[in-house]
């Protein structure tokens, strides 16, 4: 049986309610996403990252205390026109939706902010996607094809169903890491969003007039097989920092140090 | 206050709720609120912090009040980069003699090698006019966040390049988006005729 490294720390929060963040260990890591230059496993450092994703009830309480990111006075530069569209007001959750369901309909902007009142931020691509490789049993599951199935049957699942509560038993058992919900209940955002350089024609480098990503080129894709992760990429890359959508919350990280006060 | 809410939560039309925003704008991180308020759709929303070339400080809202030209790069660049100066300085001659000196800002994507001196080397080697282009570095968390106001995407290589998309934007006297190009190498003439608009 695997030791699972990750220590459990319970901090408070927003007064009412406490938020738990586990402590990831630092790793070696191959990432879907590879270029020219990054072959190599990417060394992910050591970090702390929230054990559920936000809950509607924890974001009420961020846009209690931060005014400026109710719905209605966060600037349509910061949120599009969908921004917490399914509640019932600006301090009020839609009718039949409970606190602890995952908070959706925020943008990336809005995201960070939250994030950042917690003393973190959005995890990057690569730590996401090291923390999402895990099953219950093992840190890197991805080449179980147990794994990728259980992953690709969320995807087909029915979207208007109401979703189910953070942490709760519908899928949101905890990975090797100590971490839930990563699959099978909301899709997440990442700090780096908009670094998922995902282009066909990126790599034709004839013309420098139709060329348009310095460096090396565009991300190219190194697990085709993976579509379980590919999915995502696909997501992330198709949205902008104000998009909102019914679907999308987010988690946040921290580092290792504000664990260990 | 309240009566605010309970009208908005009514009546939470796009126009109607930017109205609200116009007259509230956000004031949180210190951000400036000059006389009138931004509107809601303005980059200058963003409370960025800048060092120019010179050492200079200042901000992204400093830049309100007159069109201005955007663009993000990195200093050890060497194919693509020089290319969005070239672009910029073409950009700017077909312009009329009262429109050429509109201010020109280009934002580091790599905050840790590109301090000011390295800035003012590149600009030098450019010849890149000091009266109204500013070259400048701000935080890697800043950095982000002024990418995804932009709609730039970047991503930085453990080789120390960054990989970026490369656009012009063109923001009107209040910080909207009015336009954008990622034309290299020479003037945009559909992007020319959006600047020459907006400055007659």
């Amino acid at each position: 049986m695997l030791v699972v490294l990750a220590s459990m720390q319970v901090l408070p929060t927003h007064a009412t309610t406490t938020v738990e963040y586990r402590a990831i260990p630092p790793g070696s890591f191959a990432s879907v996403l590879a270029n020219d230059a990054d072959i190599a496993p990417a060394a992910i450092p050591a970090f702390a990252m929230r054990t559920t994703p936000v809950s509607q009830g924890e974001y009420l309480a961020f846009v209690k205390s931060h005014r400026e990111w109710q719905r209605g006075k966060a600037p349509s530069t910061f949120a599009d026109g969908t921004y917490l569209h399914t509640w019932r007001g600006p301090l009020a959750l839609g009718a039949g939706m409970s606190v602890d369901q995952p908070v959706t309909n925020v943008s990336w902007f809005a995201a960070q902010a939250f994030c950042e009142a917690e003393g973190g931020r959005l995890p990057t691509w690569l730590e996401w996607e090291y923390v999402a490789a895990a099953d219950e049993q093992v840190f890197d599951a991805r080449s179980n094809p147990a794994w990728r199935a259980r992953i690709l049957s969320w995807y087909s699942q029915n979207s208007s169903v109401p979703l189910a509560a953070v942490g709760g038993e519908g899928g949101g058992n905890a990975n090797a890491y100590g971490v839930s919900n990563v699959h099978g209940l909301v899709w997440e955002w990442v700090d780096d969003f908009n670094a998922l350089l995902v282009s066909a024609d990126s790599r034709n480098q004839g013309d420098p007039d139709k060329l348009q990503f310095c460096g090396a080129g565009a991300i190219s894709l190194k697990d085709r097989d993976n579509y379980a992760v590919l999915m995502r990429i696909a997501l992330l890359s198709s949205l902008s920092a104000t998009s909102t959508t019914n679907n999308l919350g987010f988690r946040c990280v921290r580092p290792l140090s504000v664990e260990k006060k | 206050m309240k009566a605010i809410f309970t009208l908005l939560s009514g009546f939470a039309t796009p126009v109607f709720a930017a109205a609200i925003m116009c007259s509230l704008p956000l004031a949180a991180d210190g951000a400036q609120v000059k006389q009138t308020a931004l509107p809601a759709n303005s980059v200058y929303q963003l409370p960025v912090s800048f060092t120019d070339q010179d050492g200079r400080a200042s901000t992204l809202a400093d830049w309100r009040g007159k069109p201005v030209l955007v663009t993000m790069f990195y200093s050890s660049c060497q194919f693509v980069c020089p290319r969005i100066v070239e672009a910029l300085k073409k950009t700017e001659a077909s312009l009329s003699p009262q429109q050429a000196k509109l201010p020109i800002l280009m934002v580091s994507f790599d905050p840790v090698r590109d301090d000011s001196a390295t800035l003012k080397a590149m600009a030098v080697e450019r010849h890149i006019d000091f009266g109204n282009w500013t070259l400048a570095r701000t935080d890697a968390r800043s950095v982000r966040k002024l990418a995804a106001m932009l709609g730039i995407q970047y991503r930085e290589l453990s080789s120390g390049e960054f990989n970026h998309s490369s656009v012009i934007l063109l923001l009107d006297a209040e910080g909207r988006i009015a336009g954008k190009t990622s034309t290299l190498g020479e003037a945009d003439p559909a992007f020319v005729k959006l600047v020459r608009k907006l400055k007659p």
